[in-house]
């Protein structure tokens, strides 16, 4: 039974991912942009979901991570850097640097303080993006003045095409996702779940509490800064607005949307959010009214996100059934 | 000397600013159990209700007055249809609603009254300029130095000894013992969401003489205030005037020792509190 489930679930991801695979081929150029933007928001939320999701941890400073990841990718290709992969690897790891130093002071507090706190660095990682002039561009940002195009088998892929990007997030992504899957799985997961639960039991049983969350902190961050690189090459561009806690709230947006308490939730709020923005934004230019208008009721009636009410519909329905 | 003195004015009132800001966040925290996200919004509502109110009744004293009491009934709204229905729920959820009030706020706020600057000049037996030795500064702001203190005074005095006061405390010590002595905790909650918003907005207010207002007014002073309460140990009021009275000077006397890098002065006020006392300089280990 469990074995059926499990090749059930299997399944169906292959299934969403050949139908993003196909994307390119069927949909209009601006909305395989769209889609683009959708995957590199859902890891960025995704990261987050570990913090929030699992270690119950609220981070309201993702974004300046995402951002450090952003200006590692670009400080990188416009100094004469000129490997796509080192590009993104300078993004991992500037991202993962960032939120070691800036998590060691995170993680002795939790709950409320955490969501004040980690809003409070993010914006210093923001005052720095938009201040320090000579290194980041202040607020015009860094422009991508040469992106380098992609090699495989012999043959050039310029990262310009919207179809060749997008197949080029997509992979980046479903590696990222992965292996945020295997880390969710594993016995280091599960503690971080159990600090979610029940922090005090888990001292007890003498386990390092603020050593885990440091380490979820840090994968979280530099997935983040990955995303962000990722964000840099599709805009050909860092600017220092993608570092401001209002960009901060897009993943938690996505991610109370979709709902937390599922792996895939974060991706699919994702998609919700740009749909939403689409739709109103071709409508009216404040959007941001409308969003937090759509937010209060599902806060307050659908705890679990979207796709997680539908999927604990589909629960009860199926064992009601006989 | 002189440049000594006028860092230190300007340093006390901007720090007193934050402390009545951050009172008002961690009252209702400490009552409600609520961190309030839009706070920084009340008080950006109450600066641009001031002005608003000054455009109808020309008088800068009409506009403090009437102004906060306005933003403290949209206070008693949001408490009453909103907020009530998250009490038992998770944190995160707590925060995510006041934030999706922040958005609404914020937004209101630009499309009423545009992206722009505005102006609020301060009521005339507050404007202009006294001298102090070769230079000059303004009244208004040497007014904020002595207005904080005394609303902080009377506000100590109110909780301190006042019925409704020892009534709030007991709300905030122990809900449900003070629900069984027969005090009627969700008609409390209420008024402290209102007390919180109406001190919030006052303090913008107050402010709006003393900065030009714009849309993201309310941004800088939440995320300052919430150094103030991380630092001074939330639900503490000597924590929150310590505090605030620290970063306001801290930052004032950056500038001259720091230059373009005062702007990381907080952040490393908060880092270095969360080093030595990562549960403030009042806060207790929870």
């Amino acid at each position: 039974m469990a074995d059926t489930k499990r090749m059930q679930t299997v399944a169906g991801i292959i299934l969403v991912f050949i139908l993003f695979l196909t994307g390119p081929f069927i949909l209009p150029v601006y909305w395989t942009m769209i889609l683009t933007e959708i995957l590199i928001m859902g890891l960025l939320a995704m990261s987050f979901n570990l913090l929030f999701g699992y270690t119950g941890l609220l981070s309201f400073g993702q974004a300046g991570f995402f951002g450090v990841g952003a200006y590692a990718t670009a400080l990188f290709l416009s100094k004469g850097g000129n490997s796509l992969f080192v590009s993104l690897v300078a993004a991992l790891g500037a991202g993962a640097v960032a939120a070691l130093v800036i998590g060691f002071l995170c993680v002795r507090r939790d709950e409320i303080y955490f969501a004040m706190i980690t809003l409070g660095f993010g914006m210093m990682l923001y005052t720095v993006a938009h201040n320090w002039l000579s290194l980041t561009g202040g607020s015009d940002g860094l422009p991508l003045l040469n992106v380098p195009a992609l090699n495989l088998l012999g043959r050039e892929f310029s990262l310009f095409d919207p179809n060749v990007m997008y197949l080029f997030v997509l992979t980046v992504t479903a590696l990222c996702i992965f292996f945020l899957w295997r880390v969710v799985r594993s016995p280091f997961g599960l503690m971080l779940t159990a600090i979610r639960e029940n922090k005090q039991r888990l001292a007890f049983v003498g386990a390092g509490v603020q050593h885990l969350r440091l380490a979820a902190f840090v994968i979280a961050g530099a997935l983040a800064g990955m995303a962000g690189g990722l964000f840099c090459l599709f805009n050909a561009m860092a600017t220092p607005d993608i570092l401001h806690w209002g960009f901060s709230s897009r993943p938690v947006l996505m991610t109370v949307l979709g709902g937390s308490g599922i792996f895939f939730g974060p991706l699919f709020g994702a998609a919700i959010f740009f749909g939403l923005e689409q739709l109103i934004t071709s409508m009216t230019e404040n959007w941001m009214i409308f969003l937090g208008i759509i937010l209060v009721p599902v806060v307050i009636f659908f705890p679990h996100g979207i796709l997680g009410t539908l999927m604990d519909w589909m629960r009860t329905r199926t064992k009601r059934a006989p | 000397m002189e440049s000594f003195l006028i860092n230190l004015l300007n340093g006390l009132s901007w720090g007193m600013l934050l402390f009545l800001i951050s009172l008002g966040l961690t009252t209702v925290f400490g009552v409600l159990g609520i961190l309030n996200f839009a706070h920084g919004s009340f008080f950006m509502l109450g600066a641009y209700l001031c002005m608003q109110i000054m455009h109808i009744m020309p008088s800068f004293w009409s506009g403090i007055l009437v102004g906060p009491l306005v933003v403290a009934l949209l206070g008693v709204l949001i408490e009453r249809v909103l907020l009530r229905k998250v009490y038992g729920r998770d944190i995160s959820f707590q925060l995510l609603l006041t934030f999706a009030i922040l958005l609404v706020l914020d937004d209101a706020v630009r499309i009423i009254w545009g992206p722009g600057y505005h102006v609020v000049e301060p009521p005339a037996i507050l404007s202009g300029v006294f001298t102090l030795g070769t230079r000059t500064y303004p009244v208004y702001r040497l007014f904020l130095v002595i207005a904080g203190p005394l609303v902080g005074l009377a506000l100590w005095l109110f909780f301190q000894f006042s019925r409704w006061g020892r009534i709030i405390r007991a709300a905030a010590m122990d809900r449900e013992m003070a629900e069984g002595v027969g005090i009627r905790v969700p008609m409390l909650f209420t008024v402290v969401f209102a007390l919180g918003t109406w001190l919030a907005a006052f303090g913008g207010a107050l402010a709006a003489p003393h900065q030009s207002l714009a849309p993201s007014m309310g941004e800088r002073i939440i995320i300052e205030s919430f150094i103030v309460v991380v630092c001074g140990g939330m639900g503490s009021f000597p924590g929150a005037f310590a505090g605030a009275l620290i970063l306001g000077l801290f930052e004032s006397f950056g500038t001259v020792f720091l230059g373009s890098a005062q702007m990381a002065v907080p952040y490393i006020l908060l880092a270095a509190v969360l080093l030595v006392r990562p549960y403030g300089f009042f806060g207790r280990e929870v």
